[in-house]
């Protein structure tokens, strides 16, 4: 399950887990910490103006105004008062709110029947890094020991059945596939079915890139959802939206349309070694409760890491 | 948000009235609104902040009008400063004097250079030209072989080539084969299809600088995902600063984001949008139109786009002959108001023409209930007209009770809603004779035309 793997993944490379969050998020973490030196100069006593132009801050980190404007009012009351002595306290309130609401989401415990697969579904919009993170879960799996099988049922974009199959052969990974154009419902029954005979532990399907505003191919998720279970109860057990950490505001439009056709369960954020903030996933939380499970920051089989709320907050303010 | 921006301009210009000018203080409130606006729609806020300074200059001083209320005012400004930004008009390839032509494709992963490589190549294909594409992604798995599928399935000139090691040099090496293959086949354009790179991996930006260097494009296009937030400016400005781009290329505009980053794009690289992608299949490419995308930034709608739409559907003649008809007379039978119904269902469905209309004003209730248009409704209104036999469709008048009862019979529907759109036409024949008259033409002049 993909809560026990957090667990055990963090006790086998702590150090080169910390490391690499850090690295990843360092970027967001300068400029964002540059930017509160800017506005609470020296001295400068801490009061609305200042928090004013926090909201620039927060806003440039892709948080959005809603979320931006609850974290402020917070403040606000608390800046109208004096409360607020100096930055470094001011830091450690805005830690604080961002915290509660990235930790606020219930992890929903996965009913799995014994002698059944895992099924993981993984969907989002185009481009937005489905594939190349599928590759990166399966070696994550892997190396727990685990046995996984990949279906390749983005079976409408050029070439994602041989990219996936890349991914495969790079993990030691089976790939169920069928032809260019072929049904993805037919293809993920193919793929539950020699999982289930098999016993493998994990199947993670990858599905077509698609604008969350094409109705036809949202009914098309359901409909793989509803064969999902058909076959095995309870499936998908976990379905992952992939988003781009440099999506703006739009992303929330993502996640609500995703989690209404496909049931989201939880967010990969992918991209976020260059210099996009991703923030638009607290406003994700805040509004959907979904939690961020994974975070992308390379290229590498092993660029995937586990997303922890508290690293992820604490290494965008140390 | 973007929804009722123009009510909430309304609202804030409320206290305006009576006021002879715009002062600072009298439209900070709008202000305010217009910079959420832009926000929301993922305008960068340091052009965000930009903009709104400069729209605060335009608009102070001014006289309010009479005729624009004080919030159209204001909104008229923001849609001419933000058409400025964009550049007014619709950029145009390059094309070298001596053939090949070399256009660049570079961009972040996954913001669609591959698609849009293909896009391009058919848009070409179509004017005229021949294109030859080719994949320098040696890194990303089955990059080059999706290039290869495209080009296949537009039936354009692909240069494939071998891989060997996956490194700088194989990536020069290709490109070099490519355009003495474009050369050697009288290929006019070609197509340089890069791997995606972030902007600040310092060792694939030399790379691109090297391909730059190496093929002297005349074009160098960045390819941006529409949906990008705030970060757009800094990957926009050091593509910029390394290879110095000649234009954007905006894709999944086909979605329902708001597209501010193109504001950001062009204040920091001042290079035009020169396209959008719109769609999965690879004739869902166009020209931008900066008028166009600013109606959408502010949520208000793309009529221009809806016009263009309807002038390629629709048959031009028979609109014309249609016009005559209904105008000069009791000409308009039940069989033209048919041929108008299957006019209209070519456009596409009622939603996706009732997407483009504004979301403020008169059409402010019609894009809610895009939502529940019922389709099957003209298709019953059609079925009812087929129903009719060809002497009924000429002379509505000749339909008698019996006649109803056979026709809703034969169409599948009820005596009603015959009834009910026998009644329609009758209206709406009623309308076209008065229009045809020349004292409607004067009226029509003096109205005032809402939203905008």
């Amino acid at each position: 399950m993909i809560q026990t793997l957090f667990g055990s993944l963090d006790e086998e490379k702590k150090p080169s887990f910390v490391e690499l969050m850090k690295e990843a998020v360092s970027r967001t973490r300068e400029s964002l910490s540059e930017r509160l030196e800017d506005v609470v100069s020296i001295g400068k006593e801490i009061d609305r103006s200042t928090l004013d132009d926090l909201e620039a801050i927060l806003i440039s980190a892709d948080l959005g105004m809603a979320t931006t404007e609850e974290v402020l009012q917070k403040l606000r009351h608390k800046a109208d008062r004096k409360q607020i002595r100096d930055i470094s306290e001011l830091k450690k309130l805005i830690k604080a709110e961002l915290f509660a609401i990235l930790t606020t989401t219930g992890s929903r415990p996965i009913t799995k029947v014994n002698g059944t697969p895992e099924v993981i579904m993984v969907v989002g919009v185009n481009g937005a890094g489905k594939t190349t993170s599928i590759g990166k879960l399966a070696q994550t799996f892997r190396s727990q020991g685990k046995t996984v099988l990949l279906c390749a049922a983005d079976t409408f974009r050029a070439a994602a059945i041989e990219q996936l199959e890349i991914w495969g052969q790079r993990t030691g990974t089976e790939v169920i596939k069928t032809k260019p154009g072929g049904d993805p419902s037919a293809v993920l029954f193919d793929a539950l079915q020699s999982a289930t005979a098999r016993g493998t532990d994990y199947v993670i399907v990858d599905t077509a890139g698609r604008l969350h505003t094409k109705q036809n191919l949202m009914l098309e998720l359901e409909k793989m959802k509803r064969t999902a279970q058909r076959i095995v109860p309870g499936a998908p057990h976990e379905t992952l939206l992939v988003m781009d950490a440099t999506t703006g505001q739009n992303g929330l439009q993502q996640a609500r349309q995703f989690t209404q056709s496909a049931g989201v369960t939880g967010i990969v954020l992918t991209k976020l070694d260059g210099t996009a903030k991703g923030g638009v996933v607290v406003a994700i939380t805040r509004e959907l409760g979904l939690p961020v499970r994974f975070v992308g920051v390379g290229e590498k089989v092993g660029d995937l890491l586990p997303f922890d709320a508290h690293d992820f907050v604490e290494s965008l303010f140390n | 948000m973007f929804e009722n921006l123009h009510e909430k301009l309304q609202r804030a210009f409320k206290s305006l009235r009576g006021q002879a000018v715009l002062t600072e203080e009298n439209i900070a409130e709008a202000m305010k609104q217009i910079r959420l606006a832009l926000l929301e729609a993922d305008v960068n806020f340091k052009v965000v902040k930009d903009l709104i300074d400069r729209i605060q200059a335009k608009a102070v001083g001014q006289e309010v009008l009479t005729a624009l209320s004080p919030g159209e005012q204001v909104i008229k400004i923001v849609r001419d400063e933000l058409v400025i930004t964009l550049g007014q008009d619709t950029a145009k390839l390059k094309f070298a004097s001596q053939p090949p032509t070399v256009v660049l494709m570079a961009g972040l992963q996954g913001s669609g250079k591959t698609t849009t490589s293909g896009k391009l190549a058919n848009w070409l294909k179509n004017g005229g030209h021949r294109p030859l594409l080719v994949s320098v992604d040696v890194y990303r798995p089955a990059a080059r072989e999706q290039l290869k599928v495209v080009a296949n399935a537009i039936k354009a000139n692909i240069y494939e080539g071998t891989v060997g090691e996956a490194n700088t040099a194989t990536v020069e090496r290709l490109a070099k084969e490519a355009r003495r293959e474009a050369i050697n086949s009288g290929c006019d354009v070609l197509i340089v299809d890069t791997a995606g790179r972030l902007h600040i991996d310092e060792q694939l930006m030399d790379e691109m600088q090297s391909l730059k260097k190496l093929l002297n494009p005349q074009e160098i296009l960045f390819v941006a995902d529409a949906m990008t937030g705030q970060d757009a400016v800094n990957s926009a400005d050091e593509f910029h600063k390394k290879l110095t781009l000649t234009g954007v290329v905006l894709t999944k505009m086909d979605g329902d984001a708001r597209g501010g980053a193109a504001l950001s794009i062009r204040q920091v690289t001042g290079q035009p949008i020169k396209f959008i992608g719109v769609g999965e299949k690879y004739d869902a490419l166009e020209p931008f139109h900066p008028d166009r995308i600013v109606g959408r930034i502010l949520g208000m709608g793309d009529i221009l786009s809806l016009i263009e739409k309807a002038e390629s559907q629709i048959d031009k003649k028979k609109a014309q002959e249609l016009a005559n008809k209904a105008l000069t007379g009791d000409g308009f039978s039940l069989e033209d108001f048919r041929d108008q119904l299957r006019q209209v269902r070519k456009m596409g469905s009622l939603q996706s023409i009732i997407g483009m209309l504004p979301s403020v004003g008169a059409f402010q209730g019609l894009q809610k209930a895009a939502d529940k248009v019922d389709e099957s409704q003209i298709n019953r209104v059609e079925a009812i007209i087929n129903s009719m036999t060809g002497y009924e469709r000429n002379h509505h008048e000749s339909i008698n009770g019996s006649r109803r009862k056979r026709i809703a019979r034969g169409s599948g529907t009820t005596v009603q809603e015959v009834n009910n759109l026998l009644r329609q036409y009758a209206q709406m024949r009623k309308m076209f004779k008065q229009m045809g008259k020349p004292s409607f033409a004067r009226r029509m002049a003096g109205m005032k035309f809402p939203g905008m």
